[in-house]
């Protein structure tokens, strides 16, 4: 689960690390109002998407007068943002970030991530800020230092002090440095984060160490004991379809494809969507129903198929394994007397009692095309979406 | 010997008296496997499928001298489940439950690092179907039925695609020394390489097939070994090629966050180790069968 920028920096906020002074506001007036209260001479507006490279994507405008920071604020509001991150439809902006603006001497990268090979948390940090890490681990990997995080015991403070040297940040600044690395270890420990990203961290003409911007992202399976950092998902921020899957229990990603696919289990699902290309057609979903693909999952899914406007064909493939292929059949015949395809369907069943399974859909009013293999099921989908 | 598991190994079924813990141990039993009974806690005494039902993994080691277990707990409770059967002398452990924190994952697999290796438990899934030794004991969730037995070694990541496999090999009349689902996400107790391991040393294995997916390190790290330690044969698949970057693909571990990660950079390394590639999941049993026939 991904959050805004303002929510990460208030939880950063509470482990210590230091941000620029700003408020959150959802209209112009208050957007005036709050860049008052905030004061000084110059302010950063930033529009609240769940994706990054906003600036190039004209989301953050640094504004001389609260009056501009209105105008900023009325331009970005309910505008969908379109970034490298968002795909081509974009984001919508329903929150404005209005923030003092920083005199910055250096921009720093500190991110935190799982380390999949070492199981551990890692810690990023380059002297290169400002640039994604992706870019700077192309352009100057040399920059980049690592220190790896003991879970049982969490960071320690040499490390975070080896990390801020290795830096090249002054001395008397190391202590706030420390502070801040130390901070986002904890915030990454104590809330279940996958992700912890600030970038820039800044160093100011003032000597202050400043969370310039701040992304944080959690594991989706720890919610249950994160009652305060699940409020925080903003569903406008999230595919309308997907959503709506995730709120009814599918495994569902929005692809830019035509064939619709219904599938048990997410390797199968994979598989499935690499035949439909293969076979030379484009998958417009990933959707896993679950390894039971039990009929409600089933109606449920087609639902959800049916929403998509760019769908022409749909697929189903489903192995049967416990649960059987004439009980997935039952399934799909009625679901299908409740919803109403308009468009070629495929079905492959394989597993426990296939015959059985396809005699049901033979024997029913289902207008559909069989399939035996993999294969077969895939190629049968895009013969019937080129013969449309 | 087999992987894991034999004809005799004495299971337990953690959250026994459960509606899931319940079903699968029918179905386990139905195969054949030997549950000696389960562990509930505060139900300890009573009787469940006919087996004695315990308050704690040690008591029921104790007097049923189990050595493998399998959980069917809710996630929150499952880190804790598995930390007890490994302080209570458990060799084997499946985890089935999908949605386990990563962070617990971490934590169960420090933990066991008390352990010499001789004592240390191996822990399989989370978020996977489980082991199958066919015709011996089953230890999972898996139809058994679709499993001939044989001399092929499977590991997968994924559940069902393990069983599209398994289907394809029994079509084409090979059979499976044993087959072990290691789990969809992220961090998990056994991985590819230390799977394949064991099946490099099994005497009742002659080819291993690995079904992996985009995300992570593991395959790759299993095919370097295959390379540098294996005599076996090694068949790969990897799914997702279409999959796109950055997004969870079902799987919490299915997800291309770095190079060497997709599909098609997976295939390459994996060809580079000398691992066999079918270039489709529809022909994994025949990309296995032209590798046996060379044999």
């Amino acid at each position: 689960m991904d959050i805004h920028e303002y929510q990460a920096k208030e939880i950063l906020s509470s482990f210590g690390v230091t941000i620029p002074r700003g408020g959150i506001v959802y209209s112009p007036e208050t957007a005036e109002n709050k860049a008052r209260e905030i004061g000084g001479s110059r302010w950063v507006v930033k529009a609240q998407i769940h994706s990054g490279a906003r600036g190039k994507a004209g989301g953050v405008i640094v504004c001389n007068s609260p009056l501009e920071v209105a105008q900023a604020t009325d331009k970005l509001l309910g505008k969908k943002l379109v970034t490298n991150q968002t795909g081509p439809e974009g984001k919508i902006v329903n929150r404005i970030y209005i923030e003092e603006a920083t005199d910055i001497e250096k921009e720093l990268y500190l991110g935190l991530v799982f380390d999949r090979a070492s199981e551990s948390i890692m810690v990023v940090a380059s002297t290169e800020g400002g640039m994604s890490v992706e870019e700077i681990a192309k352009e100057k990997p040399d920059s980049i230092i690592r220190s790896k995080i003991e879970v049982a015991v969490g960071i320690q403070s040499f490390q975070a002090r080896e990390l801020a040297f290795g830096l090249g940040i002054e001395p008397e600044l190391i202590r706030r440095a420390s502070d801040t690395i130390v901070g986002c270890a904890k915030a990454f420990s104590e809330l279940d984060a996958t992700m912890v990203e600030v970038n820039p961290l800044v160093i100011s003409k003032q000597k202050q160490i400043l969370a310039l911007d701040c992304k944080m992202s959690f594991d989706n399976n720890a919610m249950f004991r994160r009652d305060k950092v699940s409020e925080l998902r903003d569903k406008t921020q999230e595919d309308e379809k997907e959503v709506y899957a995730s709120d009814r229990g599918l495994n569902y990603v929005s692809l830019d494809g035509n064939i619709g696919n219904i599938i048990n289990g997410a390797g199968l699902a994979m598989a499935s969507m690499d035949m439909i290309k293969l076979a030379g057609g484009e998958p417009a979903n990933f959707l896993d129903v679950g390894g039971g693909a039990t009929p409600e999952k089933i109606v449920k899914a087609f639902r959800l198929i049916t929403m998509d406007k760019k769908v022409k064909v749909i697929l189903v493939n489903i192995f049967a394994g416990i649960n059987r292929c004439d009980w997935v059949a039952e399934g799909i015949v009625q679901a299908l007397e409740k919803i109403e395809i308009k468009v070629p369907l495929v079905i492959r069943l394989a597993g426990t009692n296939v015959e059985k399974g396809n005699k049901i859909l033979r024997d029913s009013k289902l207008n559909y095309i069989e399939a035996n293999t993999l294969e077969d099921a895939a190629n049968k989908a895009v013969t019937a979406l080129k013969s449309k | 010997m087999t992987v894991l598991i034999e004809k005799n190994t004495k299971i337990l079924i953690q959250g026994f008296t459960g509606k899931m813990g319940t079903f699968h141990a029918e179905e386990m039993i139905k195969y054949g496997s030997d549950i000696v009974g389960g562990v509930t806690p505060g139900k300890g005494g009573q009787k469940h499928l006919d087996r004695p039902v315990f308050n704690t993994v040690k008591d029921a080691v104790k007097h049923t001298g189990a050595t493998a277990s399998i959980l069917f707990v809710p996630p929150a409770f499952a880190a804790d489940s598995a930390m007890e059967a490994a302080d209570a002398g458990i060799k084997t452990c499946v985890a089935i439950v999908d949605g386990i924190p990563s962070h617990d994952m971490i934590r169960i697999k420090r933990y066991m690092r008390r352990y010499s290796r001789n004592e240390k438990m191996t822990l399989v899934g989370p978020n996977c179907a489980g082991i199958i030794s066919p015709g011996k004991s089953m230890l999972g969730i898996m139809p058994g039925h679709i499993y001939k037995e044989g001399r092929v070694g499977v590991i997968s990541r994924s559940g069902t695609l393990g069983y599209e496999a398994a289907e394809q090999m029994k079509n084409l009349g090979i059979g499976i020394s044993t087959s072990v689902g290691i789990g969809g996400d992220p961090i998990n107790g056994s991985s590819f390489r230390d799977i394949i391991e064991k099946f490099e040393t099994d005497d009742e294995t002659d080819a291993i097939l690995m079904i992996g997916e985009i995300g992570g390190p593991q395959e790759v790290s299993a095919g370097e070994f295959a390379k540098d330690n294996m005599k076996k044969p090694v068949i790969g698949y990897i799914a997702g090629l279409t999959a796109p970057k950055g997004r969870v693909m079902g799987h919490a571990g299915a997800i291309v966050s770095a190079y060497g990660e997709s599909a098609i950079e997976k295939v390459e390394i994996l060809k580079e180790c000398g691992v066999t590639i079918s270039k489709n999941p529809s022909v994994m049993g025949d990309t296995v069968k032209s590798v046996l026939d060379k044999m």
